[in-house]
């Protein structure tokens, strides 16, 4: 019975690893990604970059700015003379934001009144500027608690120091928050979506564009035979690909594996419906390799956007957020990411299991009506 | 209708492209064993037909058998017992050439020894038996050709259907095609040939031509040349010849005149003394006469006379 997709499906192979593209196609962007994400992917903030201009000159405003110059956030690189050298720098980039300790700071703390310094932030960057104001804001409240307590041992009332809530964190998962372990997971899931797309859809319109798919159907092959057989192939490289990318993560970026691998292998099977589904569905839309190009990068673009491998789904607008509900990459991140990191089971995860299910059944369904219709 | 005799039957089959007719109530017959050569211009509804009788393409309406098959209740059944061959050669080029027999053999459900015995007999047929291991890519096109042919009879079809089969083909390989063909039919595969080619028409038992999706001649060649020039082509050898194509086509008494080579091919009306005409007109015109003798038509001035008949 599954005799002619068998042909079909070495055919494929050969065909896939005798062509030199093909082949780097399925090395080479896996193995970049995977360097790039655990390297050089980095969202901590550190070392920015920032400016002092201090007009009072005395005691309080240098411990002030030694808290700057003492953290491992920030950098002082530059010491402007007045408002002008400070634009500059952020204009040509060299610095994040600025900070200037007007004169009279010092006397101002002296007599218990409020004093002010200025901060200029280049927003440019949103998302450093905004960590980097936090460290900032931390720096500074910490700085006005000393001057509070000062203020109160001065008036005899030291005993009040102890008072005040204490934060004690402690982080589970990932206990030194390393961006790499957030991304590495990803990193295979993002293959695993990928490279099968790119195969069936190939494929498919490859045989379209030289006559040969004609040439299949006048053969007796059934439609389901001739789909299995064009998708299997690239649904099994894509499996292979996740394992490949899961044992490198695990023994060389030291991605901590804590589920269990069986469930992650259940979990990519239902995956890889998905991505070969769509993979199907673009060769029903497209009859040139170029067209297929173009609308792989259409489906692929918004469906990562949408997955929360790098930005935060809980940020998007409320009716965005129900469109991330269609990206398959969606359920199979909180997946991976889940038996990663967290070494949940199947009872947390089944209900994005079942989702994967619906949607890659559904987009195999789906492009399997439109593939047969395209035949008449 | 009876399909017993038959390899192809239809019945007004029409195939409407939106608003576009491309083929309009075709009929016709081709008996078993038969070569049957369909002619026609680019864009007359050659391949849209040969398309709908191997089930690539659902006819509009009309109806039809092919081996036996009901064309419209049947397709998948009419699919086993045909071979197809597209202008295209639709090969894999990045297989090799047993390769490429090996994946249609098998996807036409040949396995295992059969498979093997096949590939082996088709190779030694169609002579690529030495460079079985070559790259289909690597093929000069009268090779590829042969490898289309031989995936296409793997399965031993009882019908074959070759649209344009040589199209771009050198005369050589040609010639080996038609001879491969005419074996095929005395084994009793019937072909159902569509060419452009006028000198291959000549290799059919039977033709027809089709013509803006419509069948406007059919019949053996033999046939077709008594039925449609009864009354024979002049050759006339002149001198200028373009200026006298011109001037002859002006003329009432002229049915078609066309280049032939370095002459021309003059078909008059009937009843007009062609010759007589020919040299008092160039008498006048000054034009140098070399030469002037009636011929056999050639397939060619038949399809020409038949076309330019259908345009008026």
């Amino acid at each position: 019975m599954f005799h002619r997709v068998r042909f079909l499906f070495f055919k494929e192979l050969i065909q896939v690893f005798r062509d030199p593209r093909l082949r780097m196609t399925l090395i080479f962007p896996p193995l970049f990604q995977l360097i790039i994400f655990g390297y050089a992917a980095n969202l901590d903030v550190q070392h920015v970059p920032i400016a002092v201009r201090d007009l009072d000159q005395s005691v309080e405003s240098r411990d002030l700015i030694s808290r700057f110059g003492s953290s491992k956030y920030f950098e002082i690189v530059a010491y402007p003379e007045g408002p002008n050298d400070i634009e500059a720098l952020v204009k040509k980039g060299k610095i994040t934001f600025s900070i200037e300790v007007p004169s009279g700071f010092a006397k101002k703390i002296k007599k218990g009144e409020t004093a002010a310094i200025q901060i200029l932030v280049d927003g440019t960057e949103s998302n450093t500027a905004l960590i980097a104001l936090g460290y900032v804001s931390r720096i500074l409240s910490e700085y006005s608690n000393q001057v509070i307590f000062n203020r109160l041992n001065l008036e005899g009332m030291g005993r009040f120091e102890e008072v005040g809530v204490e934060v004690e964190h402690r982080i589970w998962f990932n206990p030194n928050l390393e961006s790499r372990y957030f991304y590495v997971p990803g990193v295979i899931a993002s293959i695993a979506f990928l490279i099968p797309i790119i195969l069936t859809a190939q494929a498919i319109v490859r045989e379209r564009e030289i006559g040969t798919l004609e040439q299949i159907m006048v053969t007796p092959i059934r439609p389901w035979e001739l789909i299995l057989g064009k998708t299997l192939p690239f649904a099994m490289i894509g499996f292979l690909d996740i394992i490949l990318i899961a044992f490198i993560g695990v023994f060389w970026f030291k991605i901590p594996f804590r589920g269990n691998p069986f469930i992650l292998l259940l979990g990519s099977l239902l995956f890889l419906m998905s991505s070969v589904g769509i993979g199907l569905f673009i060769s029903t839309i497209c009859s040139t390799q170029q067209q297929a190009q173009i609308s792989t990068f259409f489906f692929v673009m918004p469906a990562f956007i949408l997955s929360g491998f790098a930005f935060p789904l809980e940020n998007m607008p409320q009716w965005l957020q129900y469109l991330t509900y269609l990206s398959p990459l969606r359920y199979f991140l909180i997946i991976i990411r889940g038996i990663f990191l967290k070494g949940i089971g199947l009872s947390f995860l089944w209900p994005h299991m079942k989702a994967l299910a619906i949607l890659g059944g559904g987009m195999i369904t789906l492009s399997s009506m439109r593939f047969q219709k395209r035949l008449k | 209708m009876v399909g017993i005799n038959f390899a192809v039957e239809v019945e007004d089959l029409v195939k409407t492209f939106g608003d576009f007719v491309a083929v309009h109530r075709i009929r016709l017959q081709v008996r078993k064993g038969e070569i049957f050569g369909f002619l026609g211009p680019n864009g007359a509804g050659k391949s849209t037909t040969i398309r709908m009788l191997c089930g690539l393409l659902m006819p509009t309406s009309g109806k039809g058998r092919v081996a036996g098959y009901d064309l419209l209740l049947e397709p998948e059944r009419i699919k086993r017992v045909i071979g197809y061959m597209s202008q295209k050669f639709s090969l894999y080029e990045d297989l090799t050439v047993i390769e490429n027999l090996h994946f249609f053999g098998g996807i036409y459900g040949l396995k295992g020894s059969v498979l093997k015995e096949r590939e082996r007999q088709v190779l030694e047929k169609i002579g690529l038996k030495e460079i079985s291991d070559r790259l289909t890519r690597t093929l000069s096109v009268g090779l590829k050709q042969r490898l289309a042919l031989g995936c296409a009879i793997l399965h031993q079809p009882e019908i074959l259907f070759l649209d344009e089969p040589t199209a771009g083909v050198d005369p050589l390989s040609r010639r080996e095609f038609w001879s491969f063909i005419q074996e095929m039919s005395t084994q009793g595969v019937t072909s159902f040939v569509s060419t452009h080619y006028m000198d291959e028409a000549e290799y059919c038992n039977r033709l027809a031509l089709i013509y803006k999706g419509r069948i406007i001649a059919m019949g053996s060649p033999t046939d077709l040349k008594i039925k449609t020039l009864s009354h024979g082509v002049l050759e006339v050898e002149c001198e200028p010849l373009m200026g006298s194509l011109h001037l002859l086509k002006e003329k009432p008494w002229i049915l078609e005149v066309a280049i032939f080579g370095n002459s021309l091919h003059v078909i008059g009306k009937e009843g007009i003394a062609l010759e007589q005409e020919i040299s008092d007109l160039f008498q006048t015109h000054r034009i140098l006469l070399h030469r002037m003798e009636w011929v056999r038509p050639s397939l060619e001035d038949i399809f020409v006379s038949l076309i330019e008949g259908e345009r008026n």
